[in-house]
Parts: structure tokens; C-alpha cells; sequence
């Protein structure tokens, strides 16, 4: 099954690169990126730049309107993602505590929809 | 559509079935068709057709096999039609093989999964009310309208909550399966604390009646379901005496004016002695495994008040000292308010009061705090500030019990 593992944090709670837990925190980042590749569970993921360099997206009335910022200010914002297939959630949950953000913030897991269930 | 001459009647036939099966049937039907939804409406399915067939050729000699052939063959039906043929291409072959291998299954052939059902339905990825509401209609059989009732919901919330538990099962992947030796502990704490949830909300309900026996002896009925499937687990039976203790003072709880009677006051002659006999020898045979724990501590002070044949001749101490070691387990404030209410027989209600001071700040607005205050300055004779103590507590009652007593308990104060 496939699940989405979105990284959320406040921007200033994970380390700085200038400052002395970072090694251990990026370490943290390699475990988790190795065990996922070892388990044969890894399919993507990626750090994202900060959500004050997002731009947000609607079309209404056939208007594409842009707006500077993320969808929604919040406290904690969406710092990353991971999309793994793993065999159930409980693996899920277990790849989602080896994320180094998941200490100071939240990592929320979402299953993949299984759009064959719609095929034909 | 009943007439005079029927045999047994089959609602209340098939009801017993249901409750006594205690989800085996379900669980077994999870693990075959590996979806909590589909195995759940086949078996409704199943219940349907009993209706019609029992009420006709009468109750069969295995009602369980009967049910579960018939959910079998609507399985197969629905699998069949819902063109679900795709990912569950496994299950259908499977079940069409057990259709044509196993004309007949007697119950003994039915392999019981409970404890699998049991883990996922108290899985930490649903919230606890779903958990308690999910335990109680799978393992408990009770229809959503009682769990409804039993928690003050509306019978349409409880069925959405239940439907919505069965999808997440599904959509997010949790596995039906015991937990390994790592994750157990945490995992059989949280099946402990859905089944001590529903034993509390019959203990003392916040709805009326105050006290609801059904779900205090269903709590007892599942985890004694649960000990049969788990049988050295010394919380588990720590958590089974220490229901059964409780539960054993029943008949004297309740005053004929509606109010509670607190444990000093009780009528122990009321008391239910063989269960309490029971729970004690039980704590006793968990604590010598060696493994102590919250359930393990608070049935052992729960049987210390049982046993004593009064009041004053409660081993206070004892109790003072096991609160002590429940403390050191849980930093709970609520066990030391226990301990203090106990402290005020050994060492007085002034040393309690001054105990209760730092207390204060943590706890709150907790009423137990304030009805626990007003009864330390009432035998402190300090009335002036016991019934001001004592209109706190009164505002914060959730229960008319529990009301009911401190005002008589207020007013006692003015003679």
C-alpha cells in the first residue's frame, strides 16, 4: 500500500545548519532515507523550500488567480514529504518515527488512493 | 407475523448467538475475506437470512456453522457482483473452495481470530471513543442503538462513527493481526483502557441511570474473553479483579433516595462476597508473577476495602503505602488524591488538607478535588469553608448520585 508521509514542522523548531545538533539531525535524515531504500519501501520524497517562496493556485470563473504565500498559514508548515509502499500501516507508522521532524513536529501519514478500484 | 404455536422465538435466539459468540464469527470472516466492512455486512446478511429460515425450519443444532456458511455464500455473492473479483481474486478462490470442502462446520472447527479483532479495534490510529464504541459492537455484540445510548449519542453519530472506523480499517491499511513482542506491551495497554472505559461509564455514568450494570458486566465478559486468549498477563487479570471488586458493591451503592452512598457508609452485608473473594484471589495469583502494574495496585487496594469487614477496621496504611507504589508507575494526580483521602485516616484531616494545598494547582477545577476538600474541612469542623468547598463541588457534579449526596452531605453540616 502506498502512503504519503507529509513532514510538518514550525519553521524555526528543526535545527540550523550553524548549529550543533544539525549533524545528528541530518544524520537522523540519512538512517531514515537508507532503511527506507534497504526495505525496499522508498518510492520518492523530497526537503521542500520554505513556505515563504510558495505560491498558491485557483482557477475560478476561468480565471487563473495567483496568491503569494502557502495555502494556509499555519504554525506548523509542510517541510517535506515521503512516499512509501510499505505492507500496512503499522510499518507506516513505524517509517514515520525515524523522520528526525517527526520529534519536534508532525508527520501525517495518508494512504494512496487506489484508483483501479475506478477502472473498468 | 409470530403466532401462538411457535417454537422458541428467533429474535431472542439469534440475539444470544450473536453476544455469546462474542465476535468470533466476525473475526474469523475479517481474516478470510481481509476486510472489516464486507465481513461485517455479510454477516448482517447472514443474521437477515436466520431470521427468515430459523423462524421456519427452527433454530439449527449449530446456530454458529449455519451463520457462518450463509455469510460464506453472500461473500461469495457480493465478491461476485461488486466486480471486486480483481483484488480479491485470492479470497473468493478460497472461499469457494471452503464452500465445496465444508458442507457442514461444526463450532469447534470455527478458529477464533478474537484476539486479532480485539488488537484492531483498539489500534492507536482511532481515536479512543471509536475504539470503546467499535470493541463494544464487534467483541460486545451490542447493536449501535445500545452503544448509542450507553455513551449519549445519536443512534445516526454512533452508526457514522462505526462506519467510519470499519473504512479507515480498510483505506489506511491497519492489518488485522496480534501485535509483535515489541509493540505488545503499549498495544495491550490500549485494550485495556478501552475495556476499563466502558466499565467506568457503567461504574458511573454520567447519563441516568447512574449505574449501568449491562456495561460494567460486559467490560467484565470481554475481558475474561480476553484472559482466555491471554492467559499470563498480570495487568489483564489485575484489570479483571479489579472490575469485579467494584463491581461486587453494586447493590450497595445506590441510596433509595437516589443519592451515592459513599464506601464508609455501604451496606457490606450487601456486598456481592464470593465475587469479591474471587477478584482477591485473582490479584493475588497476578502479583506473583512478578510483574506489578497500575491494574495489579489499584484492584489490591480495591480488595483491602472489600475484604475489611468495616470502615475503621480498613488497613488505611496498607492502602497509603500502595497508593505510594501506584504513584511511582503513573505520576497521576488523581492517585494522589486517592492517597490523600486515605492519608486523612492515618494521619488525619489537617495532614490531608495540607497535602491537598500543592494538589490544588495541578488538578484544578477537578470536582473530585473539591468534594475531597469539603469533606477534610467538614470533619476538621471548619464549616464555614466545607460548604463553600461544597457548592463547588455541587456546580462541577456530572451526576445526580453524586449530587444528591453532597447536598445531603452540605446540609448535614447546619444541625
Amino acid at each position: 500500500m502506498k502512503y504519503l508521509l507529509l513532514i510538518y514542522g514550525a519553521p524555526d523548531a528543526s535545527p540550523t545548519p550553524d548549529s550543533p545538533e544539525f549533524e545528528a539531525y541530518m544524520a537522523g535524515y540519512v538512517k531514515a532515507d537508507e532503511t527506507f531504500d534497504k526495505q525496499g519501501v522508498m518510492r520518492g520524497g523530497e526537503a521542500l523550500e520554505g513556505t515563504d517562496t510558495a505560491t498558491s493556485v485557483r482557477v475560478r470563473g476561468g480565471k487563473t488567480e495567483t496568491m503569494d504565500g502557502p495555502f494556509a498559514e499555519t504554525k506548523e508548515q509542510l517541510g517535506g514529504f515521503y512516499l512509501l509502499d510499505c505492507d500496512n500501516l503499522d510499518d507506516a507508522i513505524r517509517y514515520a518515527a525515524m523522520i528526525p521532524d517527526a520529534a519536534t513536529g508532525t508527520v501525517e501519514i495518508r494512504p494512496v488512493m487506489d484508483v483501479s478500484q475506478f477502472a473498468e | 407475523m409470530n403466532d401462538v404455536s411457535q417454537p422458541a422465538p428467533v429474535r431472542p435466539a439469534l440475539r444470544e448467538v450473536v453476544r455469546a459468540d462474542g465476535g468470533r464469527l466476525l473475526a474469523l470472516l475479517i481474516r478470510q475475506l481481509g476486510d472489516f466492512q464486507l465481513a461485517e455486512d455479510c454477516l448482517q446478511d447472514a443474521l437477515t437470512s436466520a431470521m427468515e429460515h430459523w423462524q421456519r425450519n427452527g433454530v439449527p443444532s449449530s446456530p454458529e456453522g449455519w451463520l457462518l456458511q450463509v455469510a460464506r455464500r453472500k461473500a461469495i455473492d457480493r465478491l461476485r457482483r461488486a466486480a471486486r473479483l480483481r483484488d480479491k481474486g485470492a479470497e473468493y478462490a478460497h472461499l469457494l473452495e471452503l464452500e465445496a470442502t465444508q458442507p457442514e462446520v461444526a463450532p469447534e472447527q470455527i478458529p477464533d481470530e478474537r484476539l486479532r479483532l480485539i488488537f484492531t479495534c483498539c489500534h492507536p490510529a482511532l481515536d479512543e471513543r471509536t475504539r470503546v464504541a467499535l470493541t463494544l459492537r464487534t467483541l460486545g455484540g451490542l447493536t449501535t442503538e445500545e452503544i448509542a445510548r450507553a455513551f449519549v449519542v445519536k443512534p445516526s453519530t454512533m452508526a457514522q462513527r462505526l462506519v467510519r472506523a470499519r473504512r479507515k480499517i480498510t483505506k489506511a491499511g491497519i492489518p488485522f493481526r496480534v501485535p509483535d513482542a515489541e509493540e505488545w506491551p503499549a498495544r495491550l495497554h490500549g485494550v485495556l483502557t478501552v475495556l476499563y472505559l466502558v466499565f467506568n461509564e457503567g461504574y458511573a455514568s454520567s447519563g441516568a441511570p447512574y449505574i449501568r450494570a449491562d456495561l460494567c458486566e460486559e467490560a467484565i465478559r470481554l475481558a475474561r474473553i480476553l484472559l482466555g486468549l491471554c492467559p499470563e498477563e498480570p495487568e489483564l487479570e489485575g484489570l479483571l479483579a479489579l472490575m469485579g471488586l467494584h463491581h461486587a458493591r453494586r447493590p450497595a451503592r445506590l441510596g433509595p433516595d437516589g443519592a451515592m452512598v459513599p464506601l464508609e457508609e455501604q451496606d457490606r452485608a450487601a456486598w456481592d462476597h464470593e465475587a469479591i473473594a474471587a477478584g482477591a484471589a485473582l490479584v493475588e495469583r497476578a502479583l506473583r508473577r512478578g510483574r506489578p502494574g497500575p491494574y495489579q495496585i489499584q484492584a489490591a487496594i480495591g480488595a483491602l476495602h472489600a475484604e475489611a469487614p468495616s470502615a475503621a477496621e480498613t488497613d488505611w496504611h496498607q492502602i497509603v503505602l500502595l497508593y505510594e507504589a501506584l504513584e511511582k508507575h503513573r505520576d497521576n494526580p488523581v492517585y494522589a488524591l486517592n492517597r490523600i483521602a486515605a492519608i486523612a485516616h492515618t494521619r488525619g484531616a489537617g495532614e490531608a488538607l495540607n497535602q491537598l494545598e500543592p494538589l490544588q494547582r495541578s488538578l484544578g477545577d477537578y470536582q473530585p478535588l473539591h468534594a475531597l476538600k469539603a469533606d477534610l474541612l467538614r470533619r476538621q469542623g471548619q464549616y464555614a469553608e466545607a460548604v463553600q468547598a461544597y457548592d463547588r463541588a455541587i456546580a462541577r457534579a456530572n451526576n445526580d448520585a453524586d449530587r444528591r449526596f453532597l447536598e445531603k452531605r452540605r446540609a448535614s453540616m447546619s444541625h
